[in-house]
């Protein structure tokens, strides 16, 4: 067993019955606001939950197969890398580990 | 082979269509030209953000310096083009620098209409279209003052929201029996229309206007019946007009806008149009010629054109979309909803409404929603995506909150 300076703080989220299939929920902690991810092939995922283009939440925006779009203007992110997929959004999404445990979503957070 | 490719306009179509020939793989020149003096900035913001916020507003710049330098593309500010030499393929620039190109994009935009009114000058009126003009706005938006708007569209409105927001008091006069009577199905317009006046917005309907008279900060409204409104400052937000002038100075057809086909060429081969200036084909409404004055429609056409431009045939027949903000609300409209017959209505929750606009034959062509914008948005974008489906949902499945639009799209 090795242990690493970065090492996760596991953080509950939410129920992961909360979540429908290729869907989103927003997830606010200690000042910080998420945007968590059911795929359609029932993965999670979580990134930042702002758009990197005009500061509005991932979280009303529609998810369609692997892709969060912002609600404001339709940048588009892939939810599972971050990825920036082209205009108006240039700057990728901070994503962060997830687990399910117990029917309950963990995000980490270092 | 083209390898010289100018774009007249720096704005979001102009500058969209710079970046998406680079990332559609052209690897020659790419050669923008501007007017304004700064970096090119998202328009948007100038009637919201920029004169609401509390510290002194930046624009918010479309492209930085490092981001044009890795693209290649050169922006000549300041440098705006007076004239296009088809025969020979150059642009002259107002400095007499001419400039060859193999294609040229003409996305020039629009420009505020100005009102057509006695006593209504430059000095006492203000319009808003660019970022100088939003700075100059900001101060006269303040406690104490009294701002009488002219127009009561969206400019007008988003205008009203911004100079309630500062604390200044409104007064909006429309001359239409209702406001956004143009774009807006009624219903949508009266739930604005409420919201304004729960903010303390006065309107003037149906009423027109005489003349203007005053200067130095004390102005007044001279109404058709007589009366006099008595104000700080006349702002107008009275429609935009397609900025032609170069387009008609060398010859080409013009038809409410720079008249281009599906894949947005003008009329002649190697010149091509988009944006706000852009009169255009759209096969989704059976090839009906439109003219959107809206960002993701300048957006998508940046796209589309620049592929054309490449020498594809793109058939440009992107759902029009168009959004605007006002206090805590946010109108957005997918489609043309004047095409639509029949309306069937939906319930979005937390005060959110939305409609469906249905053609006589029941295909989904439009839908308008008003509300917080976490409310609407979704489905917004769920019935644009039905819309480009052509799709004829069922009226039922629409009007039922509980059934989801995604699983509309699937059928």
């Amino acid at each position: 067993m090795t242990t690493t300076a970065t090492a996760a703080t596991w953080i509950e989220a939410c129920d992961a019955d909360e979540i429908d299939e290729e869907d989103v929920v927003r997830f606010d902690h200690a000042g910080r606001t998420f945007a968590i991810y059911r795929s359609p092939e029932d993965a999670y995922f979580a990134t930042d939950g702002l758009c990197t283009h005009e500061q509005v939440h991932l979280a009303d925006g529609l998810v369609m197969d692997h892709i969060i779009e912002c609600p404001k203007h339709n940048g588009r992110f892939d939810y599972r890398s971050g990825k920036a997929k082209g205009a108006p959004v240039c700057v990728d999404l901070r994503t962060y580990p997830v687990k399910v445990e117990g029917g309950k979503v963990f995000i980490g957070l270092d | 082979m083209a390898e010289r490719m100018v774009v007249i306009g720096t704005g979001e179509a102009g500058m969209r269509a710079a970046t998406a020939l680079r990332e559609n793989g052209f690897s020659g020149e790419v050669t923008v030209l501007g007017e304004e003096p700064h970096l090119p900035y998202e328009r948007p913001p100038l009637s919201k953000a920029a004169l609401t916020s509390e510290a002194e507003p930046q624009a918010a710049f479309i492209l930085t310096h490092d981001r044009l330098g890795e693209h290649r593309i050169a922006l000549l500010r300041e440098r705006p083009a007076v004239a296009i030499d088809r025969a020979r393929h150059e642009v002259t620039l107002q400095d007499g620098e001419r400039i060859g190109y193999d294609r040229l994009l003409i996305a020039t935009g629009s420009r505020a209409r100005r009102l057509a009114l006695p006593g209504a000058t430059a000095d006492n009126v203000f319009y808003l279209r660019n970022f100088g003009e939003a700075l100059a706005l900001r101060p006269l938006l303040r406690p104490g003052r009294h701002i009488l708007i002219i127009g009561g569209g969206f400019i007008g409105l988003e205008l009203a929201a911004a100079a309630r927001e500062r604390g200044a008091e409104v007064t909006v006069i429309e001359m239409a029996p209702r406001l956004l009577s143009r774009a807006v199905p009624a219903e949508i317009a009266a739930l604005i229309a409420a919201r304004h006046e729960a903010a303390g917005v006065r309107f003037l309907l149906g009423t027109g206007i005489e003349r203007i008279e005053g200067a130095g900060g004390r102005h007044v409204v001279v109404l058709a019946d007589g009366s006099r409104i008595e104000g700080n400052a006349i702002l107008a937000g009275v429609g935009a007009l397609p900025e032609t002038g170069l387009a008609e100075q060398s010859g080409l057809a013009i038809d409410n806008g720079i008249r281009a086909d599906a894949d947005l060429r003008t009329s002649d081969p190697d010149i091509f149009a988009a944006g706000d200036c852009c009169s255009f084909p759209l096969a989704l409404y059976g090839g009906r010629r439109v003219r959107l004055e809206a960002w993701r429609n300048a957006q998508d056409q940046g796209n589309s054109v620049a592929r054309s431009m490449l020498g594809e045939s793109v058939a440009h027949d992107a759902v029009p979309w168009f959004w605007s903000d006002q206090y805590d609300l946010t109108l957005q409209i997918a489609g043309l909803a004047d095409e639509g017959s029949e309306v069937v209505a939906r319930d979005l929750g937390a005060g959110a409404r939305m409609q469906f606009h249905l053609a006589a034959d029941g295909r989904l062509v439009a839908a308008s929603a008003i509300g917080p914008n976490g409310a609407i948005a979704r489905d917004v974008r769920l019935a644009e995506m039905l819309i480009a489906k052509r799709a004829y949902p069922a009226r039922e499945a629409l009007a039922a909150p509980g059934v989801k639009l995604k699983s509309l799209l699937a059928a």
